[in-house]
């Protein structure tokens, strides 16, 4: 019986350890060697409604269009994310692998240079001029600061007690951006308006902590905040939970969120993860893969924005949209200079 | 910074925080009375509030959810309790064995049932009772019309008459510490463990649900670490309904506190500190010496 239920718990064991870490293979084992892509997530995983799906998107893009296979990986806890990329770029077929998210940078640059004949390519690279990016890997950087801008500026505007929000993820670089945007944004056309800020924690599983979100926003919106600016992924869907609650608008981010609070969502700082996807897999596929050097998408390059659509135009009166627009013009031409920390 | 520390918001976002604390650490406290260790209790929580969301994405009844939530807890916990009570396995590898697999299944199914391993779609919440003398505050009306709070403040001082003045709770607490003895004047005490590892997975399963409803929606690990907080909160409480109430009263206060404090003048990462802080301290100041039943966590093997 002892031996029995041993062998029983280590079922156990073994199979949760192992969904933990699922890969889901679309691929025939006769693919042609370096045909196809592969792409590891970010700690939110697929179905965040943000970043992730984002990417997810632009694979799909490809999928249709340029006819690629895929691969994906879901890494389940922190540690995964290197195993995930060695485990991808060890199969023959696969030629580009994409990491998700600013974590995976220094995983990146270890697994490029163990596998120099495959091509990378990693969204929100953390890129620091001093260090070498290896010639097989593309960092690819937005500029979120400055949609964050036009999105804080909108805040700015339309806000009635003078106090708008921010809610960071885990507290990095890559989001202080957000919020330094953001802030300057708001400070730009409203100079008296206070900005309350926090952040859900300092590791990656800030940005998969919702109920935290949700804590977060609430106890900005009762001190008296009645705009809350999300750049938290997961964890930005209490966000709009709370916005729900309290009758206030909330601002989402990555993508449009207006469906996860049809009404209470402002608008979103859109950032075209998609369009970076698609671009680098149509250029590799047409064997025109150029890496060593940081790809920017910013505003000019129509890789950040903000949305302003059908549903969300009732909201935003038409004075304050122009303005936005007059700045998006003033941001591009240089005339203003967005801080980014 | 002190009004805002005074205020009715923060009030209730300490309550909030509390309650699913509260129900799990009252879980903990029926099953180690007996005399089985929880560690389960995290996996239970989580199993409980994805059963609860399922439940109510398909029928569209929150309450049937609910229900969903406590079979759901319940059944992570028949698991523990076969395991460490039928054929007397460490129980703490029971619980870790557990925990580890209902990441993992949640995770599964839910990539089955709506194509993402992280969330689930939107559901419907608990209906709460309208309170029509707070109207500018919604998440403290909300909070203080939800039945679950009511129910949480119920189940507490219930469970401290149960397991303290009541036979039941008597013969409960006799085989977590001595079960020879209560073997002898009669008690099964097979079945009075089973009754307390079972209560415990309803209650740890109601944890879930008010998280899954909190939230309306489930995300894979949301019981985040809630399980082992309890566990916590009840050794603090020195294995005692009321006391480990309060702990967890503490521990929300302090998590509260951590997230109205952001903003100001102090860096985020010192202010993320205090929860664990206020643990340590009241952990080694405060408490005294908390000691554990004296049968907790041995299996029980009758003399032939």
């Amino acid at each position: 019986m002892k031996k029995f239920i041993s062998a029983f718990l280590s079922i156990l064991v073994l199979t949760g350890s192992t969904l933990l870490f699922e890969s889901c293979g679309k691929s025939q084992p006769s693919a042609p060697p370096n045909s196809e892509v592969g792409l590891v997530f970010d700690v939110g995983g697929r179905g965040d409604k943000s970043f992730n799906d984002q990417a997810y998107r632009g694979l799909m893009m490809a999928k249709d269009s340029l006819g690629i296979k895929y691969q994906y990986i879901e890494p389940g806890g922190g540690s995964d994310r290197e195993s995930a990329l060695r485990q991808l770029a060890n199969q023959k077929s696969i030629g580009l692998i994409f990491g998700v998210g600013f974590i995976f940078t220094d995983d990146i640059n270890q697994v490029a240079r163990a596998f120099p004949d495959k091509k990378f390519a990693c969204i929100d690279y953390t890129y620091d001029s001093t260090k070498a990016v290896p010639k097989n890997v593309i960092p690819i950087e937005f500029r979120e600061n400055e949609g964050s801008f036009l999105v804080g500026a909108i805040a700015g505007m339309m806000t009635k007690t003078n106090m708008v929000g921010f809610i960071g993820g885990m507290e990095s670089p890559l989001i202080r951006k957000f919020q330094v945007g953001y802030q300057a944004g708001v400070k730009y056309v409203n100079p008296k308006c206070k900005v309350l800020v926090a952040y859900a924690g300092v590791t990656g599983d800030a940005f998969k902590n919702p109920a935290k979100g949700k804590e977060l926003a609430l106890a900005q919106y009762s001190q008296g905040a009645d705009i809350i600016f999300h750049a938290a992924g997961v964890t930005g869907l209490g966000v709009f939970d709370a916005a729900r609650e309290m009758k206030k608008y909330a601002i989402g981010v990555d993508m449009d969120q207006w469906n996860e609070a049809p009404g209470y969502v402002l608008t979103s700082m859109v950032k075209k993860g998609d369009v970076a996807v698609y671009d680098i897999i149509k250029e590799w596929k047409e064997g025109k893969f150029d890496g060593g050097r940081p790809r920017v998408f910013g505003l000019k390059d129509n890789g950040v924005d903000f949305v302003y659509d059908k549903e969300n135009k009732p909201l935003i009166p038409e004075k304050v949209y122009k303005k936005v627009e007059q700045l998006r013009e003033d941001i591009i031409e240089r005339k203003i200079n967005v801080p980014n920390d | 910074m002190i009004s805002q520390i005074f205020s009715l918001a923060f009030l209730a976002q300490t309550i909030r925080i509390t309650v699913p604390y509260s129900l799990a650490s009252l879980g903990g406290v029926y099953s180690e009375r007996g005399g089985v260790v929880n560690i389960a209790l995290e996996g239970i929580i989580l199993n409980g509030a994805f059963c609860a969301t399922v439940g109510t994405y398909y029928t569209g009844s929150p309450w049937f959810g609910l229900l969903c939530g406590i079979a759901g807890g319940l059944l992570v916990a028949a698991i523990h309790a076969a395991i460490s009570i039928h054929v007397k396995a460490d129980q703490i590898i029971s619980g870790i064995a557990l925990n580890l697999f209902a990441v993992g299944i949640t995770k599964f199914v839910l990539e089955i049932l709506f194509q993402s391993s992280s969330n689930s779609p939107r559901i419907a919440g608990l209906p709460y009772i309208k309170l029509g003398f707070i109207k500018d505050q919604p998440d403290v009306a909300h909070l203080l019309g939800n039945p679950l709070v009511l129910l949480t403040v119920l189940i507490v001082v219930a469970s401290h008459f149960i397991i303290f003045k009541t036979r039941f709770g008597l013969r409960l607490r006799s085989v977590g510490e001595n079960p020879e003895a209560a073997d002898t004047v009669g008690i099964n005490v097979t079945s009075y463990r089973y009754y307390g590892v079972l209560i415990s997975g309803v209650l740890a399963g109601l944890a879930g649900a008010w998280l899954a409803f909190d939230q309306h929606s489930f995300t894979d690990g949301m019981s985040a670490g809630r399980g082992y907080i309890a566990l916590a909160a009840m050794i603090v409480g020195k294995w005692n309904p009321l006391g480990a109430a309060a702990a967890c009263l503490l521990f929300g206060f302090a998590e509260s506190l951590q997230i109205q404090l952001q903003g100001g003048t102090l860096p985020t990462q010192f202010i993320q500190m205090i929860p664990y802080l206020a643990t340590i301290v009241v952990l080694a100041g405060f408490i005294g010496k908390s000691v554990a039943p004296g049968a907790d966590g041995i299996p029980y093997e009758k003399e032939k």
